[in-house]
C-alpha cells in the first residue's frame, strides 16, 4: 500500500490566481467581446518564469506564428485558443481565418493550442465555455487571417520582383495577374511568417465572404463516423497503467486503512495498490483488470464531517437542502431594483405569489472523464486530459507535482461532450489523481472512471428556489414583480477571486434582466452555499431561473386573464428586437394557439417562453400532449437572434442539440441525495432524453447586426418554461418543481 | 489465451474469460473505435457487430464469442451497407461531439443489413443508443437516406 499525503487543498482553490488579476464585474467580462480587456489572467509562478523581455505578453490573437502553420502541401494547421466538444468550433474559426486568408477551410485542420498568453482571447482569460468562443474571436482571428494573408503577398512580391500592390490571392496562392504567374502559400509560408506583421491590414467586404455565414461542412464529422476521433480516454502512451479508482462514499471521507489488500495485489495483472485524498486507487495492465480489483477492494474511511462545505454530512438530502433553500431568512442583496415595488403592491387590485425550485443536474456527457500524467526524463510533467483552460489546469497540475508551470505539458483533446464538465472542480477532475499515481509508480499513469464513479462525483448544476410576488393592476398587466433567489452559483464558487461582487450572476441569470415592461421590479439574491460540489452546466443559472420566470409569467397572464402570448407582446412594446423574435417564432409554429385543440387523434397545447442567454435573444414554443399520464412533446420551434453568425448549420445543429438537452432537463434529470449519497449510479436511473422522447425541433434564425451573442448554449432555457406553459395549457396543472416526471399529470 | 475474430483477422487475447469484449478491444488489442459510455448495456456507445447483429460490447465477455465474427467500427467502411451508412452520416453531418457516433454507424448498420428499408418504428427501436448531444433526428434522417 502506499499512501499519498492528502491533496493541499489550496492547489485547487480559488479558480484562478488572485496575483495579477483585476477586480472585475461579471456584466464587464460579459460585455461584448473585446470591450474590457483584462490584467493577464496568467496562472501563478509564469510571470516568475518569463521575467526579462519575454515577461511582456503579447496581445492576445495577434502573433501569426503561434496560430498558423501553413505546410508546403499548402494546407494549414490552426492552433485553437479553443477545444471542440461538439459546438463546432475548430470549423467555426478555420471558417473565420479561411475567409481572411483565403483559403478553404475545407484544408484546415484545427487543434487546440498548447498554454500560452497568445490564447486569451476571453477578455484576457483562455477558456471555452459561456459561448464565448466564435463572439471573442471573430475579430481578432479575421484579422490574424488578413494579417497572415498579407504577409503571404509581400513574400511573394520579394520572389517574384514585384510590387504587392500587383498581387492578389486565390484560394491559399498568391497570383500576379500581369505576368500569369502563381506561387502557393506552402512555398512563401517559411519566409513570410518571418516578416514583420502589418497592424493595419483590410478586412474583406463582408458582402463578398464565401466561407463566413455559409453552412460549411463540419471538418471532424468523417472522423467521428468512422471511429477514427481520438478522445483523452482513447489516449495511449507507452509503459502507461492503467488506473481505476473507488471514491469515498460520503464525499469528505478518506480512507485509512484497507482489509484485504494482499488478495487484491494477487488478483490479475495489477501493479500497486494507493490511497488517495478521498479514494483508493489500483493501477494493472488493463483498465477492466485494474477496476475489478479496485472494487474488491475493502477500505476503511474516516467519518464525514457533520456539516461543513468540504464535506458531504451523512445526513445530508437534497430535499433538506431545498427545505435549506426555501426556510432561508437571510437578509437579501438587491440583484435587480426599479420603481418602487411596494408602492405598487400596496396598490395592487390583485397579488399573486409563488414558488420554483429546480434540482441539482449531472453534466452526464457521454465520455467518462480519464487523463493521463507522465513524468518524462527531463523533469517536465506531461498531461492529457479534457479541459476548458489549459492554462489554469497547467498551473493545478505544477502544484500537486510541486513544479513549476512551464515544466508542464498539456494536452487537451477533443471532448466527448462537455456542457461544462469540464472546468476546473477540484476533487472532480480525475487528472491530480494521475499526477499523484505516477509520481508514486514512477510509470505514466492513465486514470479512467468508471461511469458509476462519474456519476457519484461529478460537479452538479445547483439545486436552487426562487419565490416570486406580482402585483396586478385592475386592466390584469402586472405593475410590479418580486423574486427572491435563494442559493448559490458556480462563478461564485469558482471565480469568487475575480469577480468580487455580492450577487453571483450566475445564481439570478434568468430572473433577472428580463425585456419586460413591468415597471416595478424588486429581485434579490441570498448567498447560502452547498457542500455539493457545484458546476457550470449548459446555460448555467439559466438552465434553470428562465423557467422559474417565464412559468411565473405564465400564471401573471392567466391570474390577469390574459393569453401568455399575448401578454409578452404586449409586455415587450418598447423592445422591438424581441418582439419581432417573439413574432417570429409565432410564425414559423404556424400562427400562435395555445389551445387545447385537438390533433392527430389527441388534444395538445403549446406553451410559450422567452430567454436573454449570453449575449442571444431565443423565442420558443413546445406543443405536448399527455400519453399515459406522462409528458408528450411533438414539437418545438425555437427562432434565436445571436446578432450575426459564422455558420447557419452549426447555429441550427447546435440550438436543437441544446433543446434536447432543454427537454431532458424538463421531463426527466434529477441528481437526489438521501443520506449523504448520490443515489443514481449510472443512465439507468439517471434518466436522460432518449430516441423516444426527442421532438421535431424547427429553428429560425434573425440577424439583428446587434452585437454577436454566443450559440452553444442559448437554446437551452426556453425550453423547459415553453413545455411546462404547454402543459399547463392542457391540463391546468402548473409545475413549479423540475423534473415534470415527479408530477402526476391527470388527462383532460 | 481467446482467438478472436475481428475485422476479418484472427486475434489472440490474454485476458480473464469474463472480460468483456470492449475491454480487450480497446486495452488489449488497441482498437480505441468503440466507445466505453456505461458498461451496463444502457448507451449503445459500445457497440459492434457479432455476425452481423448489433452487440453491445460492454456486456459480452470474451468467453462467449466462440467461432463468431467480429465486426468494429474500424472496419466499418470494408462492408457495403457499411459505407452507405457513413456516406449517409457525413451527408446529414450528424455527430456533434461524436462520442456516441461509432455505436449510432454500427446500430444502423446492424439494422439496415437485417432490415433494408426500415419503418419510422423500426428506426425508433433499432436504433436505441443514447446521444446526450440529442442527434436523435440527425441519426434517423441519416438511417432513411441510407436505406434510400
Ligand atoms: S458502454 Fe456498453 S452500452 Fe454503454
Ligand atoms: S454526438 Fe455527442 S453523445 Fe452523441
Amino acid at each position: 500500500m502506499n499512501a499519498i499525503a492528502p491533496l493541499d487543498l489550496s492547489a485547487v482553490t480559488p479558480l484562478l490566481p488572485q496575483s495579477g488579476v483585476a477586480n472585475m464585474s461579471r456584466r464587464g467580462f460579459l460585455g461584448s467581446a473585446g470591450a474590457l480587456l483584462l490584467g493577464v489572467a496568467l496562472p501563478l509562478g509564469r510571470a516568475k518564469a518569463e521575467e526579462g523581455a519575454a515577461a511582456i505578453p503579447p496581445k492576445p490573437g495577434t502573433r501569426v506564428p503561434a496560430f498558423l502553420e501553413i505546410r508546403p502541401d499548402g494546407s494549414v494547421k490552426l492552433l485553437s485558443p479553443f477545444v471542440e466538444g461538439g459546438q463546432g468550433i475548430n470549423t467555426g474559426i478555420a471558417q473565420i481565418v479561411g475567409e481572411e486568408l483565403d483559403v478553404n477551410p475545407a484544408r484546415f485542420e484545427v487543434e487546440c493550442a498548447p498554454p500560452g498568453p497568445d490564447y486569451a482571447l476571453v477578455n484576457g482569460i483562455r477558456m471555452t465555455g459561456g459561448s464565448f468562443s466564435t463572439r471573442s474571436s471573430y475579430a481578432p482571428m479575421r484579422r490574424l487571417g488578413a494579417t497572415a494573408r498579407e504577409m503571404m503577398i509581400r513574400a511573394a512580391a520579394e520572389r517574384l520582383g514585384v510590387q504587392s500592390s500587383e498581387l492578389e490571392t486565390d484560394d491559399g496562392k498568391v497570383v500576379h495577374k500581369a505576368s500569369g504567374r502563381t506561387v502557393g502559400y506552402g512555398e512563401l509560408a517559411a519566409k513570410a511568417l518571418l516578416l514583420t506583421p502589418k497592424d493595419d491590414v483590410v478586412l474583406r467586404d463582408p458582402a463578398t465572404f464565401r466561407y463566413i455565414k455559409r453552412p460549411i461542412a463540419r471538418l471532424d464529422v468523417r472522423a467521428k463516423s468512422t471511429g477514427k476521433a481520438i478522445y483523452a480516454i482513447d489516449q495511449k502512451v507507452d509503459g502507461m497503467l492503467y488506473a481505476a479508482v473507488q471514491h469515498a462514499v460520503h464525499f469528505g471521507s478518506n480512507p485509512t486503512a484497507l482489509d484485504n489488500e494482499a488478495a487484491v495485489k494477487a488478483m490479475p495483472g495489477v501493479h500497486s495498490i494507493h490511497l488517495l485524498p478521498g479514494a483508493v486507487a489500483v493501477t494493472a495492465n488493463s483498465w477492466w483488470r485494474a477496476r475489478k480489483a479496485v472494487e474488491a477492494l475493502k477500505a476503511q474511511w474516516t467519518s464525514p464531517k457533520p456539516t461543513g462545505i468540504d464535506t458531504i454530512a451523512a445526513d445530508f438530502s437534497s430535499q433538506g437542502m431545498l427545505d435549506a433553500l426555501k426556510g432561508s431568512k437571510s437578509e437579501a442583496l438587491p440583484a435587480e431594483s426599479e420603481g418602487d415595488a411596494a408602492a405598487a403592491f400596496a396598490r395592487a387590485a390583485k397579488v399573486i405569489e409563488a414558488e420554483y425550485d429546480a434540482p441539482y443536474l449531472a453534466h452526464a456527457q457521454l465520455e467518462p472523464p480519464s487523463a493521463i500524467a507522465r513524468f518524462n526524463g527531463d523533469g517536465k510533467l506531461e498531461i492529457w486530459l479534457p479541459n476548458q483552460m489549459p492554462e489554469l489546469f497547467q498551473a493545478t497540475a505544477a502544484k500537486t507535482a510541486g513544479i513549476q508551470p512551464d515544466q508542464v505539458i498539456v494536452h487537451s483533446p477533443m471532448l466527448g461532450g462537455f456542457f461544462g464538465r469540464h472546468f476546473m472542480y477540484g476533487p472532480s477532475n480525475p487528472f491530480q489523481q494521475a499526477i499523484l499515481l505516477a509520481k508514486a509508480t514512477g510509470r505514466p499513469v492513465k486514470v479512467l472512471w468508471s461511469r458509476e464513479e462519474e456519476f457519484l462525483n461529478d460537479a452538479l448544476r445547483p439545486l436552487s428556489h426562487t419565490r416570486f410576488r406580482a402585483a396586478l393592476g385592475a386592466d390584469g398587466y402586472p405593475t410590479a414583480i418580486e423574486a427572491r433567489t435563494v442559493g448559490e452559483g458556480p462563478i461564485g464558487r469558482w471565480f469568487g477571486a475575480l469577480f468580487n461582487t455580492p450577487v453571483d450572476s450566475s445564481a439570478v441569470e434568468g430572473v433577472v434582466e428580463k425585456p419586460y415592461a413591468i415597471p416595478n421590479r424588486k429581485m434579490e439574491f441570498v448567498k447560502l452555499a452547498h457542500p455539493v460540489n457545484i458546476a457550470f452546466w449548459r446555460s448555467v443559472g439559466h438552465s434553470m431561473n428562465d423557467f422559474f420566470y417565464e412559468g411565473f409569467l405564465d400564471e401573471i397572464a392567466l391570474a390577469g386573464g390574459k393569453d401568455p402570448f399575448e401578454l409578452r407582446l404586449a409586455l415587450l412594446k418598447d423592445k422591438p428586437r424581441q418582439k419581432k423574435l417573439l413574432q417570429a417564432v409565432a410564425d414559423l409554429s404556424g400562427g400562435w394557439k395555445r389551445g387545447p385543440y385537438e390533433a392527430e387523434g389527441g388534444k395538445r397545447a403549446r406553451g410559450v417562453s422567452m430567454a436573454s442567454p449570453f449575449g442571444s435573444e431565443t423565442a420558443t414554443i413546445a406543443e405536448v400532449s399527455l400519453e399515459d399520464g406522462s409528458t408528450r412533446v411533438h414539437n418545438i420551434w425555437v427562432v434565436i437572434d445571436p446578432g450575426s453568425i459564422v455558420n447557419p448549420a452549426i447555429v441550427k445543429a447546435q440550438v436543437e442539440s441544446a433543446a434536447a438537452l432543454g427537454l431532458s432537463t424538463a421531463l426527466f434529470e434529477q441528481v437526489v441525495y438521501e443520506n449523504g449519497v448520490r443515489e443514481a449510479k449510472n443512465y439507468d436511473a439517471y434518466q436522460i432524453l432518449r430516441r423516444e422522447n426527442m421532438p421535431a425541433v424547427h429553428v429560425g434564425i434573425i440577424e439583428s447586426g446587434e452585437p454577436m451573442g454566443g450559440i452553444g448554449e442559448p437554446g437551452l432555457p426556453g425550453v423547459p418554461p415553453a413545455v411546462v406553459n404547454a402543459v399547463a395549457a392542457l391540463t391546468g396543472q402548473r409545475i413549479r418543481s423540475l423534473p415534470i416526471s415527479k408530477t402526476k399529470l391527470s388527462g383532460v | 489465451m481467446i482467438t478472436l475474430s475481428i475485422n476479418g483477422e484472427s486475434h489472440t487475447v490474454d485476458v480473464e474469460p469474463e472480460t468483456p469484449l470492449l475491454w480487450a478491444l480497446r486495452d488489449t488489442l488497441g482498437m480505441t473505435g468503440t466507445k466505453y459510455g456505461c458498461g451496463i448495456a444502457q448507451c449503445g456507445a459500445c457497440t459492434v457487430l457479432v455476425d452481423d447483429q448489433a452487440m453491445r460490447s460492454c456486456q459480452f465477455p470474451v468467453s462467449r464469442v466462440g467461432k463468431s465474427k467480429i465486426t468494429t467500427i474500424e472496419a466499418i467502411e470494408q462492408d457495403e451497407v457499411g459505407r452507405k451508412v457513413v456516406e449517409a452520416w457525413v451527408a446529414q453531418q450528424v455527430p456533434q461531439c461524436g462520442y456516441c457516433q461509432s455505436g449510432q454507424v454500427m446500430a444502423a448498420t446492424a439494422l439496415l443489413k437485417e432490415t433494408p428499408k426500415p419503418t419510422e418504428e423500426d428506426i425508433l427501436y433499432g436504433m436505441s443508443n443514447l446521444c446526450r448531444c440529442g442527434t436523435y433526428n440527425m441519426v434517423a434522417a441519416a438511417v432513411r437516406q441510407a436505406a434510400a
